[in-house]
């Protein structure tokens, strides 16, 4: 655990004196917590009295959940929805800028050998840059939730909307999905990272993940499926699962002697 | 404390890994307690990957190996609590300071008291002042001696030296050589590869010269002695052409050549042989007016056996 510690540290404080790194830690959350508050504002205003005809266009099986619900608080409910997902996108684009670079940095300014030279184990090394790069995703992600929430506090927004953010789907999405999704995108980020040579690859090619999250909200969006609480906790299983073999994988594909002698 | 017994490396290279490299071929080698060893070869002759397989970053292909009685492939963590590795390249985490490198690592080691360990050898290789300073505004010998104090925060047995002053200045290089000096006198074991044959010479009980596999072993009189042998050079006013013969018929003297106003005489034990020339000189009426032995470098038996490897070959 002392070991785990020490690359989290010796991580941290060589990432963040990067300024820009910090400042996009920092700023995405700001800004994935402000945009949603901004239009939640703006469509409140646009909406008073639309009743049923606000719901018009929303896939149908989001309106059926919308069961006491004016039509106003409905449609907002529904932006709410996609929202989450903007959350979602959080704790797997924050980790990229920090796992990707892991490895082959090490590689490309030759730390990566003394650091494989002490008594650290793969799973310690492993382990170490992983929580490195997962923990300030989630925080992150937390504290664009409070700043949210907060938001919505102070702009008065619907208790119909307020209740719907503090659903179970919301609850499950915060404390399990994003956290693990948070953990596969670092695995990918960190297997890529110690598969390629230069850091921009690795940035690159890990960015894919956030294609899937995308894919789920377009799909909602389009009415082809809808977020509900059964449909979150196939989501978190599945993502548990992948996640389960991801780190299994990991530890098996991380061949010290590859990563450090193959080059091209 | 290190024994190696016919270790190789095979890389697969290409693009398919199909191809087969030996980086190192079968490798004998013992290097004792206490002693500092020398491993010398040209650029590409795998003595970074020996240094790389004897510290456990990479697994031999064939052989075994030991180090400080623990095997290589079968103890590795513990090995690698036990050697301290100079690698070829700093790598130092450049926007930390010196202080925080070095107690990232000295945690890493396990060495119970940290911030002892870590003042003792900024303070030890006179980096204390620079100690809060990140790396990347240090010089390059500055750096250098910065991942010396990092392999030695465990207090290491052996410790394995990869070309520890190559692209140092002069000044930078004496600095760490005679830090190495202190580490000699201090009784560890080291191991060290370099293209500096006077430093080897200076440091190294033994060097081996090495280019895939072994070709010699000794100490580097041994060496010189081998290949060529002892020679005494008479310095002489003048060189009578029949004092050659004169010389070359006296006991012991294996050959001799004139070479302007010195003869070269070949001997097997100058100590014992001498007089008997300068004797013989004298009474022939020979003014002599210097003796010397004439002593080839290192650099000159390194190359030499280079030669004949790659005529061999």
């Amino acid at each position: 655990m002392k070991h785990i510690r020490t690359i989290i540290n010796k991580e941290w404080a060589e990432v963040f004196k990067n300024r820009t790194v910090l400042y996009t830690t920092l700023l995405l959350p700001l800004v994935f917590a402000i945009l949603p508050l901004i239009m939640l504002k703006s469509t409140a205003g646009s909406i008073p009295d639309m009743g049923d005809a606000a719901t018009t266009g929303l896939p149908e099986g989001f309106v059926q959940s919308c069961e006491g619900l004016s039509g106003g608080d409905c449609l907002q409910v529904y932006l709410v929805s996609e929202f989450l997902f903007l959350f979602m996108m959080m704790p797997v684009i924050i980790p990229i800028n920090i796992a990707a670079y892991s490895i082959v940095g090490e590689k490309t300014t030759r730390s990566l050998e003394p650091l494989l030279a002490t008594p650290i184990t793969t799973v310690e090394l492993l382990a170490g840059k992983c929580l490195a790069a997962v923990l300030p995703a989630i925080g992150a992600t937390y504290f664009s939730i409070g700043i949210f929430n907060l938001g919505l506090s102070l702009l008065k927004i619907s208790p119909g909307v307020i209740s719907y953010v503090n659903s179970p789907i919301w609850l499950l999405a915060l404390l399990a999905l994003g956290p693990l999704l948070s953990l596969i995108s670092t695995l990918f980020a960190l297997f890529i990272s110690s598969r390629v040579t230069d850091p921009r690859v690795a940035e690159q090619v890990s960015a894919v993940l956030i294609v899937p999250v995308m894919g789920v909200m377009l799909a909602q969006m389009a009415g082809v499926v809808t977020l509900n609480l059964t449909m979150m906790l196939i989501a978190i299983a599945a993502v548990a699962a992948l996640a389960f073999a991801m780190l299994h994988l990991g530890n098996a594909i991380f061949e010290r002697e590859n990563i450090l002698t193959r080059w091209k | 404390m290190i024994i190696t017994r016919g270790i190789s490396k095979v890389f697969k290279i290409g693009k398919k890994q199909k191809q087969e490299f030996t980086a190192v071929d079968g490798l004998d080698l013992q290097v004792n307690e206490g002693e500092v060893f020398g491993f010398l070869g040209p650029n590409g002759a795998g003595k970074t990957t020996t240094v790389r397989m004897l510290t456990c970053l990479i697994q031999p292909s064939a052989g075994q190996a030991s180090v400080n009685g623990l095997v290589v492939g079968r103890d590795d963590t513990q090995i690698r609590r036990t050697v301290g590795l100079l690698t070829e390249s700093p790598g130092m985490y450049e926007r930390l300071s010196a202080e925080k490198n070095l107690s990232i690592y000295a945690k890493l080691y396990d060495v119970p008291d940290v911030d002892a360990a870590v003042n003792k050898y900024l303070v030890m290789l006179d980096l204390w002042e620079r100690r809060f300073d990140p790396v990347g505004s240090f010089s390059k010998g500055m750096r250098q001696k910065l991942a010396v104090a990092r392999a030695l925060l465990h207090e290491p047995k052996v410790l394995f030296l990869d070309e520890p002053t190559t692209g140092l200045d002069p000044e930078a290089a004496k600095t760490v050589r005679d830090f190495l000096y202190e580490l000699k006198n201090e009784g560890r074991t080291i191991f060290m590869t370099t293209h500096n044959l006077d430093e080897a010479e200076r440091l190294c009980d033994r060097v081996g010269i090495f280019k895939q596999s072994l070709l010699a072993v000794d100490t580097p009189e041994a060496l010189r002695q081998r290949l060529y042998g002892r020679k005494v050079v008479f310095h002489l006013a003048a060189v009578n052409p029949e004092w050659v013969g004169l010389v070359a018929g006296q006991p012991g003297v294996k050959a001799a050549e004139a070479v302007e106003n010195k003869l070269v005489v070949s001997l097997n034990e100058p100590e014992r042989e001498n007089p008997a020339i300068v004797r013989a000189l004298v009474q022939a009426g020979a003014d002599i007016r210097f003796i010397g032995e004439l002593r080839h470098s290192l650099e000159q038996v390194y190359l030499e056996l280079l030669h004949s490897d790659a005529e061999g070959r």
